[in-house]
């Protein structure tokens, strides 16, 4: 009863989702302390065989696959019923859901049809002395820390992409695949009609290994293109502060902080950005960061690795002079 | 119906910074800001097709200021939940105390909240309400593209695009930022003084555990309801980083430094 850990597989059509692979990781390090084995869940209207290969190369034990029809793979309530079927088969301890847009709306919807607990966007979970599973996670917008165990069963965490390492497939491995199929759906999954996608994302910042942010240190609208450039040059993500959201100067796929996009690059530029706690949420993760400001009391200036007390109209053309020629030189 | 979280201000808000335990008494409550946009796009869509606009909280006494807040800002009736066996609740708990509030007003077509809150950050409450009333949902809704009285068309972020959703009536949507009714840009109005006086004297109707019961266990309320404990919190952000600080062209230097380093160029 209630033993090893069942990993949901996010696929709603394009294939699984990477940060699915990092929790498969997880669950092998965390198997020894808890025991059982590792499951995955996974909804797919074709090449469900393909997926479970996928899942067990990662390292999953055994792999529930459910097939629906091609209209409800992008529809929430559907997955729900499936992952609420695949946990009362499997009755896993522990079920890990990767926290992006789409498994934090999901998850809180197993739980209430569990009725048991769900930690929101951790950062890390682990098992303490006493054996038991422990999450951690941010609250108010990042200024405490919170770790928190879960009463009931099965405990459900979402977890933030890119905080686990991702294993190496291993195309070896052995598993079982389980071919499940859902007879009937709830009632409110035929309340929901997928139309299909509306727009698609200008831009993905979790994913970049480079970010120049600008802030409210930029004067005008037209002066992004400065930034752009500098950005191009770099090979890195352009993005910024919620007030050039507000400004309506950038799209809030660009935007870095806590109502926006929660970032990890390996460098972070933050160029005239102050550093309002929201914007210090999405950002300091990263590994490291370089502000430039005109004030070195702003805040951010705490929460950076190297900070540049200049003009950001003056630093980044030189800096992208500086770049291009040692570009030349090679 | 609006769902609204009194929430201190987070810019204003003390923590302890050893034991990372919130001072809740440093800051007034205030309507939790994602919620701000679901009460004027619930405003927005009474405008378009009339009915009449409930607001619903969970929270201390002192939360009666944000619905208040609400009612000047146009909301036609607020109920706030508030009771000693409400205290202590998770996101499973409360929102079961506050689907069990929502079958207590009886007939809605639509809920709307804000996709999270600014002090939980989860983003659980809207998902989980409608999961308890067995209604549609869709979460993270940028856009309400079309609305009548059977259905609703909204644009969701899934993550990797934004998908275009129709959802039957009744139905649940919780609302990010920034946000669009059909191609206007939605932001909430600022109260007139004469609504702020008229809500100073408008009734908030108060209701205590007794108020739901036959509609839910009191088991489930507040503590007892709760499946999470928080084992241990701390304060995060004091932390810091011990930054390198350098004037103008030596900045340039060191930032070139630091990618090549790194292998970035």
């Amino acid at each position: 009863m209630w033993s090893g850990v069942l990993i949901y597989a996010e696929n709603y059509g394009k294939g699984i989702k990477p940060s699915t692979f990092e929790l498969l990781g997880k669950a092998s390090e965390l198997r020894s302390r808890l025991g059982g084995l590792i499951h995955s869940v996974v909804l797919a209207s074709e090449g469900a065989e393909r997926l479970a290969e996928e899942l067990i190369s990662y390292g999953s034990e055994k792999v529930l696959t459910y097939r629906v029809p091609e209209e409800l793979l992008p529809n929430q309530l559907a997955h729900r019923d499936a992952v609420v079927d695949a946990i009362e088969t499997v009755k896993p301890k522990l079920v890990l859901i990767s926290a992006t847009q789409w498994g934090r709306a999901l998850g809180p919807r197993v739980a209430a049809r569990l009725k048991t607990g769900i930690t929101a966007d951790c950062l890390d979970v682990y098992v303490d002395e006493g054996g038991d599973i422990v999450q951690v996670r941010p609250a108010f917008t990042g200024n405490i820390i919170a770790h928190i165990k879960t009463l009931r069963n099965p405990i459900i965490a979402t977890v933030r992409p890119k905080v686990f390492s991702m294993p190496k497939p291993n195309r070896g491995r052995e598993g079982e695949i389980l071919r499940r199929e859902l007879s009937t759906f709830g009632s409110d999954v035929s309340g929901v009609k997928v139309l299909g996608i509306a727009r698609e994302k200008s831009a993905r910042l979790s994913e970049a290994e480079v970010i120049v942010s600008v802030g409210k240190g930029l004067r005008g609208r037209e002066d992004l293109k400065l930034f752009e450039e500098l950005a191009r040059v770099l090979g890195a993500q352009i993005a910024c502060s919620r007030p050039l959201v507000d400004a309506g100067w950038m799209e809030r796929d660009r935007q870095v902080g806590f109502s926006g996009n929660v970032v990890r690059p390996r460098v972070y530029i933050a160029c005239g950005i102050s550093g309002a706690p929201q914007h210090l949420t999405g950002m300091k993760d990263s590994e490291y960061i370089i502000a430039i400001n005109k004030d070195p009391s702003a805040p951010i200036s705490r929460h950076s690795d190297l900070f540049v007390i200049g003009d950001i109209y003056e630093i980044a053309p030189k800096l992208m002079k500086r770049i291009n020629e040692l570009r030349d030189k090679l | 119906m609006v769902l609204i979280k009194p929430t201190p201000d987070i810019n204003r808000v003390k923590f302890d910074v050893e034991s990372g335990v919130v001072d809740r008494a440093s800051a007034e409550l205030e309507i939790n800001q994602f919620d701000l946009y679901a009460v004027e796009t619930a405003l927005i869509i009474k405008e378009t097709l009339g009915g009449l606009v409930t607001a619903v909280s969970m929270a201390p006494p002192q939360g009666e200021r944000a619905l208040r807040e609400a009612i000047a800002r146009g909301v036609d009736r607020a109920i706030l939940l508030t009771d000693r066996r409400f205290a202590g609740a998770d996101t499973l708990a409360t929102s079961y105390t506050l689907a069990a509030a929502v079958r207590k007003l009886g007939r809605y077509d639509l809920i709307l909240c804000g996709e999270k809150s600014v002090d939980g950050d989860t983003a659980h409450v809207g998902p989980e309400v409608a999961e308890y009333l067995g209604v549609p949902h869709a979460a993270f809704v940028t856009r309400v593209v079309d609305v009548s009285n059977e259905r609703i068309v909204v644009e969701s972020d899934y993550g990797d695009a934004y998908y275009l959703l129709e959802l039957r009536l009744p139905a649940l949507i919780s609302l990010s930022r920034p946000l669009f009714f059909s191609d206007r840009a939605v932001e909430p109005r600022t109260p007139k003084l004469s609504d702020v006086l008229r809500a100073r004297k408008t009734k908030v109707e108060v209701w205590n555990a007794d108020h739901l019961i036959g509609l839910a266990d009191p088991e489930g309320f507040g503590l007892a309801g709760s499946a999470t404990r928080v084992v241990r919190a701390f304060s995060a952000l004091e932390r810091g980083r011990n930054p390198v600080m350098v004037v103008g062209d030596e900045g340039v230097d060191r930032i070139i430094e630091a990618l090549k380093s790194r292998g970035l160029i």
